[in-house]
């Protein structure tokens, strides 16, 4: 990210400021921030979600501010794996179908999968790898499962397709410490495995020790609120 | 697929709210295309009143006024027609048959129309039906008639009842005809006409009942029984209208052209046809009302609708932020809303149709019986297709806003998925 500057439409006040912020592929990031500190805004920049009305973010060699919006909305889909805090999944779906939903928008990561098997195959082994019974859950109604499992499954739409970037906000905080680490170590493995990079944010410093790199919001971007 | 099957997931889940919505468009799509079943077929009905006749003659007036008394027995004729000038129009060489009315008098409200017993040979609707007996027979004897269906079960009439025929058109007479009662001979088959309505007696008759009267009273002092007015002669001096057959339809206008100038009488005759056309275009505006309202329904329906949507929205935003974060393009997000609508509208309009066909298929026996309408139960108009087609779009397009709104919303909501 290089001389950001963005502000929420219709929210003039609020105001983030990146001038320089880089990851090296490969790398598992944690950004600490205190609740309400722009991080989750800084995702939405690196993900496409929004466009900054300054500079420039640069990601695997594309310039995504440049990007017309379906193309940004493509360039999403084919390599970001995308975690929320909680409310993942579409409740009323299965968790196979809730898995393979980005491959509907990915024709990249619909091949990925198909080169090795079909796709339900790897919605399963995803599952199994994460720790969830895939025979058992698969056809379940996400709203069924717990909030733990949720957030596995969440984790597998996220991995599935072997995308380059997964970025997670906050995946762990509605979990207890135990399943936390559970959670996180199984994350681990399968994004080593991918050899994707990892950018994931939390205001909880004691998740430290698992990531390559830490860095703190406050250190390279600048957020004003006004009064 | 997996977009398509999670949508149609997502609307399953909420389904007593789409079950209702569906159910409202589907009533009243019922409502709208049932008002226009019953339009044509009131307009059909309407315009089956009377047909076989080419022309109907009465004294000069206009073509409606001549119609809406001769048919309809509404209103006065503004004078009669001689007996003369009947007889000189019965043999010109292209009338191949004639049938005399005579009206002005009652009985309980309901007219009574003096004819000829050629009356329910000629006298045809609903395309070439005749009509026919429920009970008894055609007049025979001079005091003998024969009742609409309405009016025999409106006044409990069965053959053989003895009746009274009042003098004047007011349902309540201050004069009647007691001293010669008539018989019901006959009680006619319903048939949706205003022939339902009418008393039928013989042309003999209505100069019997009036040989002791002058200028709308008894003459005082004179009084003829029943017995010694059938020794009498009945021609009568005049008639209110005719109905003319032609023994060819080709000759009507030249038949109407000389009838229209006749030189001893002013005269009017009228295409039946064309007469109707004129008094429904009168009548037309209540259909325009009953379409109009029925189209605000249909409306109200799909206003619903797009609450229920308006209401699910935040339920959706979720839905929203997700699709988008695994790359659907706005378009697409705006498409799954607009498309649920489509298919709500879609929906609704099958169910409303299944729902008229079937309601056509039990009711039409009734409604032909009790009020003889004939309902017409075929495949929709093209007219109705493209009203079809019209709510649909019209579906489709109010599904767009709450789907521009959830849009929206989402963009603002950016990577926080809120509930």
């Amino acid at each position: 990210m290089d001389g950001v500057n963005f502000t929420w439409p219709g929210r003039p006040r609020f105001s983030l400021s990146v001038d320089r912020f880089s990851v090296g592929a490969g790398d598992r990031l944690l950004l600490l921030g205190p609740s309400g500190g722009g991080k989750s805004t800084l995702l939405s920049l690196l993900a496409g979600i929004v466009t900054p009305q300054k500079g420039s973010i640069d990601i695997l060699g594309t310039d995504i501010t440049k990007l017309s919006g379906p193309a940004r909305d493509r360039f999403r889909a084919e390599h970001f794996g995308i975690i929320f805090q909680m409310f993942n999944l579409l409740p009323y779906g299965t968790v196979t179908d809730n898995i393979l939903l980005p491959l509907s928008f990915s024709k990249k990561r619909r091949n990925n999968v198909e080169q090795t098997s079909s796709q339900a195959q790897e919605a399963a082994r995803l599952l199994t790898r994460l720790g969830l019974p895939s025979d058992e859950v698969a056809n379940h109604r996400a709203a069924s499962l717990s909030v733990g499992q949720q957030q596995r499954v969440a984790a597998a739409r996220a991995l599935i397709g072997g995308p380059e970037i997964i970025i997670a906000d906050e995946p762990t905080s509605s979990l207890d410490r135990a399943r936390q680490k559970e959670f996180l170590s199984l994350l681990f493995g399968d994004i080593a495995t991918a050899g994707a990079t990892l950018i994931m944010v939390s205001h909880d410093e004691t998740l430290a020790e698992n990531f390559t790199h830490v860095r703190r919001l406050e250190d390279f971007a600048k957020m004003e609120r006004g009064a | 697929m997996i977009v398509l099957r999670l949508a149609l997931q997502s609307l399953q889940a909420r389904w007593l709210t789409a079950l209702l919505s569906v159910l409202a468009i589907g009533f009243s799509v019922m409502l709208l295309l049932g008002v226009e079943k019953v339009r044509t077929g009131a307009r059909q009905s309407f315009a089956d009143t009377i047909s076989g006749t080419d022309l109907i003659i009465g004294a000069r007036s206009g073509g409606v006024q001549l119609l809406l008394y001769s048919v309809f027995r509404i209103g006065n004729a503004t004078n009669n027609v001689t007996w003369k000038s009947y007889q000189d129009i019965a043999s010109h060489p292209d009338v191949a048959w004639t049938v005399p009315l005579s009206l002005g008098d009652s009985h309980k409200g309901f007219r009574v129309l003096g004819t000829t017993p050629d009356y329910f040979d000629h006298y045809r609707y609903r395309g070439k039906q005749q009509l026919k007996l429920a009970q008894g027979e055609i007049f025979e004897d001079l005091f003998d008639a024969v009742v609409g269906a309405d009016v025999a079960s409106a006044l409990g009439y069965n053959v053989g009842d003895k009746i009274v025929i009042g003098h004047g058109l007011g349902s309540v007479s201050f004069l009647d005809h007691a001293d010669k009662p008539f018989r019901v001979a006959g009680i006619l088959e319903k048939t949706g006409t205003p022939v339902d309505r009418t008393v039928h007696v013989g042309l003999g008759a209505i100069e019997a009942i009036h040989i002791d009267w002058q200028q709308g009273a008894p003459i005082p002092g004179q009084s003829i029984s029943p017995e010694q007015v059938r020794a009498m002669d009945l021609k009568p001096q005049a008639i209110t209208a005719a109905l003319v057959g032609l023994k060819s339809r080709l000759a009507v206008f030249r038949v109407q052209r000389a009838i229209n100038e006749y030189p001893q009488e002013p005269l009017s005759a009228v295409l039946p046809g064309a007469a109707l056309q004129e008094l429904w275009g009168l009548v037309g505006v209540a259909e325009t009302a009953l379409a109009v309202v029925s189209a605000m329904v249909v409306a109200t329906a799909i206003l619903g609708m797009v609450t229920m949507i308006l209401t699910t929205l935040n339920e959706r935003r979720r839905e929203m932020a997700i699709l988008r974060s695994v790359g659907a393009r706005p378009a697409t997000v705006l498409g799954l809303l607009a498309t649920e609508a489509g298919v709500l509208t879609l929906a609704g309009v099958i169910l409303g149709t299944v729902l008229l066909y079937a309601g056509l298929f039990f009711a039409r026996p009734i409604v032909d019986r009790l009020y003889g309408l004939n309902l017409d139960v075929s495949a929709p108009t093209s007219w109705e297709m493209t009203t079809l087609l019209v709510i649909v779009l019209a579906g489709l397009i109010a599904g767009l806003g709450p789907a521009i709104l959830a849009y929206r919303r989402s963009l603002a909501d950016g990577m926080t998925v809120r509930v």
